[in-house]
């Protein structure tokens, strides 16, 4: 099992490099540059003191000799300084990870348990009443933005009834402890990591019956009920382990897209987290804190598909062999 | 002899096809919600003459207020119904060219892989990886603050972070189909690669790419919206997501600012999904009762 993932990071490393590559171009043709907002906001800047802040911030150099730069401070696991916060990109980006983390881990989850059970409540009464209901509310699940999901769910609970907050992530300006503390967390998330989760609710749900009906077609299924296993057996053992390999390998896949996705869910909330951070770096032409956050994010990507590789594994044992 | 053989079989195929589309109470609905969308988008102009984003009401006039703008106004006094009929224009477009573009992209990076195969095929397929593994929202946040929020640079951005999804389906179509024996036939008769490619290989791999392709369309729509909803839209083109981002600010004292654009999204992405899966189920070779 570890040779499989010692394999995945090596062959990763291209990868890796091929991000940073693209991106370091690609946000170079952004115009402008940090300077100019910053001079822009400070009400107009003299010549001089633009020269030396390009300089101080290195974006004086030729796009190679930039390039060739940030690469040797990578070497170095620095990612450099942001001209817009004047901080530590490593810093920048530790401090909102978790936030994210937090948003992200609780969608998928949610989205995973909630989109297996119906998904393997429509394969099981396929063509019946439940899977026609499940599949009609599905789908429509699926076809709404989340946020919008998210922006509806803010009128009802926030507006109307007053039941949860629905900006920020911890109710300001109060010293919460223990308990007390934990449930204004909890209040704070419900609203955005349900936001998030929508979309994969459906969309795991859809993949499951789709995977779990391909699977039921399989000898070892008929097998497994003539001899004798109990339904619940056959389904949870033989059918769902084989079906959540499949959901499994595009949930690694979706990773990607949940941490863009939170962007937008962030914004909404007010949730002081990653994607916001990318907005903010965007609108302030903050390259190296871009730079920081998308090659940070294609990190977690790249260690995520190697974790849903071991799952694999261990879903099913012939995968090592290779 | 062969141009005999050639005829035939697509016609066959065809038919099935489009009998089993009747049959498919999915795919019919999806596609008369969808023409239903078409049509809205298509008389924009003649139902709301002059500029969507004029201000031409009271603002803040609740759905049913006036009769004259029987979905109200917004905070700035335009029509909402006029902003939604353009705004159908503006989405659905957006949505087609993002899709065109990222089927342009990923056929040609997933046909010259899985024909090919080898060193390009490796080469292709880690390119692929890379904007895989780049969250594709972000890259499209800063594809479109690279240019300026136009209809085009937005498609073009929504096209180049979705692309790869294509270029797999391509690939893993044409690695099967390369060693069928009509390619092997066709090859022998001394075909040239791009005869066979265009003419051998892609019309027996159009079915799955169908499908996704109305998938993408469907996603395209959403993710517009959602670019929209952060403030990056063409400001001079009314759409559903910069609808609902403005109307944001009003959720509690007009929430049907945001409730009505929403609607309309869930609407047509629901038409482009029911179209999709009754196209699967027309298409997929699998449930498809083939006749030779």
């Amino acid at each position: 099992m570890w040779r499989l993932s010692r394999r995945t990071l090596w062959q990763a490393i291209p990868t890796v490099i091929g991000i940073l590559v693209l991106n370091f171009l690609l946000l170079r043709l952004i115009p402008g540059d940090a300077v100019d907002v910053l001079a822009g906001e400070s009400g107009g800047a003299s010549a001089e003191t633009l020269i030396q802040w390009r300089s101080h911030f290195g974006l004086d150099l030729s796009l190679m000799d930039q390039l060739q730069r940030y690469l040797v401070q990578l070497a170095h696991l620095d990612l450099g300084l942001s001209p817009r916060f004047n901080l530590p990109v490593s810093q920048l980006v530790l401090d909102r990870l978790p936030n994210t983390l937090l948003l992200m881990v609780g969608a998928l989850g949610l989205a995973l348990a909630i989109g297996i059970a119906a998904g393997t409540a429509m394969a099981t009464w396929v063509g019946r009443w439940p899977d026609r209901v499940l599949s009609l509310a599905v789908l429509l699940l699926y076809s709404t933005p989340g946020f919008w999901i998210g922006l509806m769910a803010v009128l009802l609970f926030s507006v109307k009834l007053g039941w949860l907050p629905n900006n920020g992530f911890q109710t300001l300006g109060l010293n919460l402890n223990g308990p007390a503390w934990l449930l204004d967390r909890l209040q704070h998330a419900v609203l955005p990591v349900l936001a998030l989760a929508t979309f994969y609710i459906a969309l795991y749900a859809r993949l499951t019956r789709a995977a779990m009906l391909e699977v039921q077609r399989q000898d070892y299924v008929r097998t497994a009920r003539a001899k004798g296993l109990t339904p619940w057996r056959v389904v949870s053992r033989h059918v769902l382990r084989n079906a959540l390999l499949p959901v499994s390998t595009l949930a690694g896949l979706h990773f990607a897209a949940l941490l863009g996705g939170a962007a937008v869910t962030e914004t909404l909330f007010g949730w002081p987290g990653l994607g916001r951070l990318t907005l903010e770096a965007v609108m302030s032409r903050d390259y190296n804190l871009l730079l920081g956050i998308l090659l940070l994010s294609s990190m977690l990507v790249v260690l995520i598909n190697i974790a849903v590789d071991l799952l694999q594994a261990w879903l099913d044992p012939r995968l090592q062999a290779d | 002899m062969t141009s005999a053989v050639l005829q035939t079989a697509p016609t066959g195929y065809s038919e099935s096809v489009w009998t089993a589309l009747l049959r498919n109470p999915s795919a019919l609905i999806g596609a008369t919600m969808l023409a239903l969308v078409l049509i809205l988008a298509l008389l924009a102009g003649t139902l709301y003459p002059g500029d969507p984003l004029d201000m031409v009401a009271m603002p803040m006039l609740w759905p049913g207020d006036d009769p004259g703008y029987f979905l109200g106004s917004d905070s700035l006094g335009r029509d909402v119904a006029a902003g939604i009929a353009h705004g159908a224009r503006g989405s659905l477009l957006i949505a087609a060219s993002a899709t065109l573009i990222s089927v342009l992209i990923g056929g040609l990076v997933g046909a010259l892989a899985g024909y090919h195969g080898g060193k390009l095929g490796d080469v292709l397929m880690r390119i692929c990886e890379v904007f895989q593994t780049v969250p594709s929202f972000l890259l499209v946040i800063v594809i479109v603050a690279i240019g300026n929020p136009t209809l085009g640079i937005i498609a073009l951005a929504i096209g180049i972070s979705s692309w790869p999804t294509v270029a797999r389906l391509v690939r893993a179509e044409f690695r099967t189909l390369r060693e069928a024996d009509f390619v092997t036939a066709a090859r022998s008769l001394g075909f040239s690669d791009r005869a066979i490619i265009l003419r051998e290989i892609l019309p027996n791999a159009l079915a799955p790419l169908v499908v996704t392709t109305s998938i993408l369309i469907a996603q395209a729509i959403l993710v517009e919206a959602g670019l929209a909803f952060l403030g990056m839209s063409d400001p001079n083109q009314a759409s559903w997501g910069a609808m609902l981002g403005s109307g944001r600010e009003q959720i509690a004292s007009g929430w049907y600012l945001t409730a009505l654009p929403g609607l309309a999204i869930i609407f047509v992405v629901l038409a482009l999904n029911l179209l999709g899966d009754g196209l699967n189920d027309a298409l997929n070779p699998r449930l498809r009762r083939y006749i030779p």
